[in-house]
């Protein structure tokens, strides 16, 4: 099982793109970040949508 | 107890449900919606076509996986006739429904423009998923698109068919695109790359009539011009949906007006979302319906929450140039502020004091979202 994949991420409800090899550094998360590791009460820059509600779907591995 | 009863399944109706749950497990909660009851995001339906998804793949879920995931009953396709106020029910054609507190998540329709000619009828709206097969339907084949409108869902439109091989025209009667979100400087840049995909702008030019021309459209201006196209797709504006709240005696202004608990002239009865008009602000935005949401949910669980919103950056989803809008408040006094850069344009909306207010940010300048959005929350 390949671990060290990085993946991309949508938000469902605004399209938003989080892409685990770029982080997202101007709110504190490294490049790098995993999504799991993305903190639980980060919020879609985009849309507001909370982490919890968000239900990334991966776009396509990096 | 009668259930607290929530009148519609788009984004408010939905997220409101999933965040009074946060609050309580337990509590009796309905949906009633003259929709499918199915839950996608409407923001996708302006750029899923590039993307190649159709309207399958922006239902995320059925009505029964709702109502197992928020613990509620979800009353599919079924339209609410009038709201009974002194009975706190809803009648419906399905018979009566009971509420103890009630929250009006109704949307909005979309406007449509007074045009005459025989093809007028076939003009074309997208406000859910259900208009949204039937344009997908419609355009199969690459047809040529006429979009009537060049504010944000037009030219997101407009954007996503050019991708998806389409020949696009789009037309406004105001001489920019964008007209209430952006300076004029970003809106060139906006049309210029939107142009360079191929999208035939008429801006300036009001559209008066649609006329058959065997199997194609003819979309025809008040200066006497005329364009071709095998489908007209009208996107110029929203108009919240208030009958229901009016015809039951609500108070509505443009929008079911409501205090900042998006209380209405009913005590127990609420709006959010695109139908509502909070203390004369109607906001058909993503994000003002999460702020809202979060908010009534609490004062719905019993702890009185007012909403407030932050600064709240709009997204114009056009690949061709990023651009990202924080409108100044209405009526804030101040002027544009504009610094161009390789490729984009850095729009500062700033007032009297020197405070950053508002900005628009095209392309590269995209990119300093965030920085300025903490500008202004410290400002």
């Amino acid at each position: 099982m390949k671990t060290t994949e990085m993946k991309t991420w949508q938000c469902v409800v605004c399209g938003f793109i989080y892409d685990e090899t770029k982080g997202l550094p101007e709110e504190g998360i490294k490049a790098g970040t995993r999504w799991e590791d993305v903190p639980a009460d980060w919020a879609c820059p985009d849309c507001g949508v909370a982490k919890a509600d968000f239900e990334m779907v991966e776009v396509a591995a990096a | 107890m009668a259930p607290i009863v929530i009148i519609g399944s788009g984004l408010a109706g939905y997220t409101l449900a999933r965040e009074l749950r946060k609050f309580d497990r337990e509590m009796p909660l309905a949906v009633v919606t003259a929709d499918d009851g199915s839950f996608y995001s409407k923001p996708m339906l302006s750029n899923a076509l590039a993307s190649g998804k159709g309207a399958r793949d922006l239902a995320l879920k059925p009505a029964a996986a709702m109502a197992a995931e928020l613990n509620a009953a979800v009353h599919a396709a079924i339209g609410v006739q009038a709201i009974d106020l002194a009975r706190r029910r809803l009648r419906t054609a399905a018979g009566e429904i009971a509420w103890s507190k009630l929250a009006l998540a109704t949307g909005a329709d979309p406007i449509r423009l007074p045009l005459a000619g025989e093809g007028a009828a076939a003009v074309l709206s997208v406000n859910d998923l259900r208009d949204y097969a039937r344009f997908r339907t419609a355009i199969e084949g690459s047809k040529r698109v006429a979009i009537l409108g060049a504010g944000l869902i037009g030219c997101e439109f407009a954007n996503d068919l050019a991708l998806g091989g389409h020949s696009v025209d789009i037309a406004d009667i105001a001489p920019q695109a964008l007209g209430r979100l952006l300076p004029e400087q970003a809106a060139t840049g906006l049309r210029d790359a939107l142009a360079a995909l191929g999208v035939r702008w008429h801006l300036g030019k009001k559209a008066v009539a649609v006329h058959r021309a065997g199997d194609a459209l003819q979309l025809a201006f008040e200066d006497g011009s005329a364009i071709e196209t095998d489908v007209v797709l009208s996107a110029v504006g929203l108009a919240p949906r208030t009958a229901l709240a009016r015809s039951a005696g609500l108070t509505v202004a443009r929008g079911i007006a409501v205090d900042r608990y998006l209380r209405s002239s009913h005590p127990d009865v609420y709006a959010l979302g695109d139908c509502a008009e909070v203390e004369g602000q109607v906001l058909p935005f993503v994000m003002p319906i999460m702020h809202a949401a979060r908010a009534l949910a609490s004062t719905l669980s019993g702890s009185e929450k007012a909403v407030v919103y932050p600064p709240m950056p709009v997204v114009v989803k056009t690949p061709a140039l990023p651009t990202v809008v924080c409108p100044p408040a209405p009526g804030a006094a101040g002027a544009w502020q504009i610094e161009s850069e390789a490729g984009g344009t850095l729009a500062r909306y700033v007032d009297a004091d020197g405070r950053l207010v508002g900005y628009a940010l095209t392309g590269a300048a995209a990119a300093h979202k965030n920085r300025l959005l903490k500008e202004m929350q410290t400002a």
